[in-house]
């Protein structure tokens, strides 16, 4: 028997809100399934589980507020009997039709209202970025870096692929600070009761600004190991659920290193505050008259020294000579 | 092309509604049709991409990336797909 317990989505939180089972009892469940929606002051996030097995026993009903770690499920494992009769009733028993009705509704108001909820998204990443700069002795780097090669590979490789399928330059941006994280791991996972543990995986948390303000820094997953179509889609696919409000807990929680492209706002260069428990961010600026980009690297010096953050930089700028290659 | 989406009116509204799905708080109305549309409504090069293929979807028009520069402005957009 194991327990299903709520999640932290992120350092900066402390409780969550079940907004909706998606399981019941007697359901099997597989390692990465959605399990529930948690609600948190940043946004409603699909919950997904860790391990596979039976649904036992949900022990919370929805609008239940919960501090992180606290049980909201009993499982058993699947090669494990059931030690208790499962009583095959409804999910609740003692809701009617119309206040099962009524609940869900309430539940699609509380997650509108979330996205609107300014004052908490601002309060998440004051937690945040105050524990960041408190704990976290950042030092920068900078490396301008000329992405010539990679734009004219990008424009020759774009002019054969349907309107649909084409790439944008952040792709390749993002594909080569994975692939780079190889050659100077100290800057890719978390720093953890005292000490720096590396990453296996590659999860490179994306900083996406909503437009009602705030911004979130949702991972894709193993991007060192996705082709550059396939990042595309998937980091369409990531903008889209972040501003509509339903990102996966995974998703929320295991970036192991974070980009940001401020470039965006026309800014040359940005610095960036490291998402803790991450140790690591990389910033690009915009792309200049020379098709240049300047590149910057805040690194955790707990975690890795100046040398080394410097040699991750110039690993990025080598891959970005080669897109061929990404 | 679409033959409903003829008139640059419509091509107008057409465009509206596009633009609206990326920047729903924006006051198109207010847009005006010599503004370079990315600054204006704050559109990311992610959204600017995306916006283009539902204009390619809409009106069932090729638009090479080569093109891309041509399309900055609201009377651009307009008379790129009038041409």
């Amino acid at each position: 028997m194991f327990e299903f317990k709520m999640p932290s989505l992120g350092a900066d939180m402390d409780k969550g809100r079940l907004i909706e089972w998606k399981v019941k009892p007697g359901d099997h469940v597989k390692r990465g399934q959605i399990v529930a929606i948690v609600e948190t002051p940043k946004a409603a996030v699909d919950v997904e589980i860790f391990e596979d097995g039976i649904v036992e026993r949900l022990l919370v009903d929805p609008q239940t507020e919960m501090a992180v770690g606290a049980p909201m499920a009993l499982l058993r494992a699947t090669n494990e009997t059931a030690v208790t009769a499962i009583p095959q009733v409804a999910e609740h028993p003692h809701l009617s039709h119309r206040a099962r009705k009524l609940a869900h509704q309430a539940a699609s108001e509380t997650t509108l209202r979330v996205s609107d909820n300014r004052e908490a998204m601002r309060a998440v990443i004051a937690a945040a970025m105050s524990r960041s700069k408190r704990e976290i002795p950042h030092y920068y780097l900078g490396n301008e870096v000329d992405l010539k090669p990679s734009l004219d590979w990008l424009s020759e490789e774009n002019a054969k692929r349907p309107m649909e399928d084409r790439i944008i330059y952040a792709v390749l941006l993002l594909k080569a600070v994975a692939k780079a994280v190889a050659s100077v791991p100290e800057v890719n996972g978390f720093w953890l009761d005292g000490r720096f543990q590396a990453s296996q995986a590659v999860n490179v948390g994306v900083a996406i600004s909503l437009r009602q303000g705030g911004l979130v820094a949702p991972a894709i997953h193993d991007v060192d190991k996705k082709d550059l179509g396939l990042l595309m889609r998937e980091l369409n696919d990531l903008v889209l659920r972040a501003r509509s409000g339903s990102l996966r807990s995974s998703e929320f929680s295991d970036a192991t290193i974070t980009v940001t492209n401020l470039g965006e706002q026309g800014v040359d260069s940005v610095f960036g505050v490291i998402y803790p428990p991450q140790v690591a961010i990389v910033g690009f600026g915009k792309i200049s008259a020379r098709q240049t980009v300047q590149t910057t690297l805040a690194g955790d010096h707990r975690a890795s020294d100046g040398h080394r953050g410097g040699l991750f930089l110039v690993k990025i700028a080598q891959l970005l000579q080669h897109p061929e290659n990404l | 092309m679409n033959t409903n989406l003829q008139t640059p009116e419509a091509m107008r509204a057409a465009l509206f509604e596009i633009l609206h799905n990326f920047a729903p708080e924006a006051d198109l109305n207010s847009l005006p049709a010599d503004a370079p549309i990315r600054e204006y409504l704050d559109i990311d090069s992610l959204d600017a991409f995306n916006i283009l293929v539902q204009v390619h979807k809409r009106f069932g028009i090729e638009i090479p990336e080569s093109d891309y520069g041509k399309l900055v402005t609201l009377n651009n957009i307009i008379s790129y797909l009038t041409k």
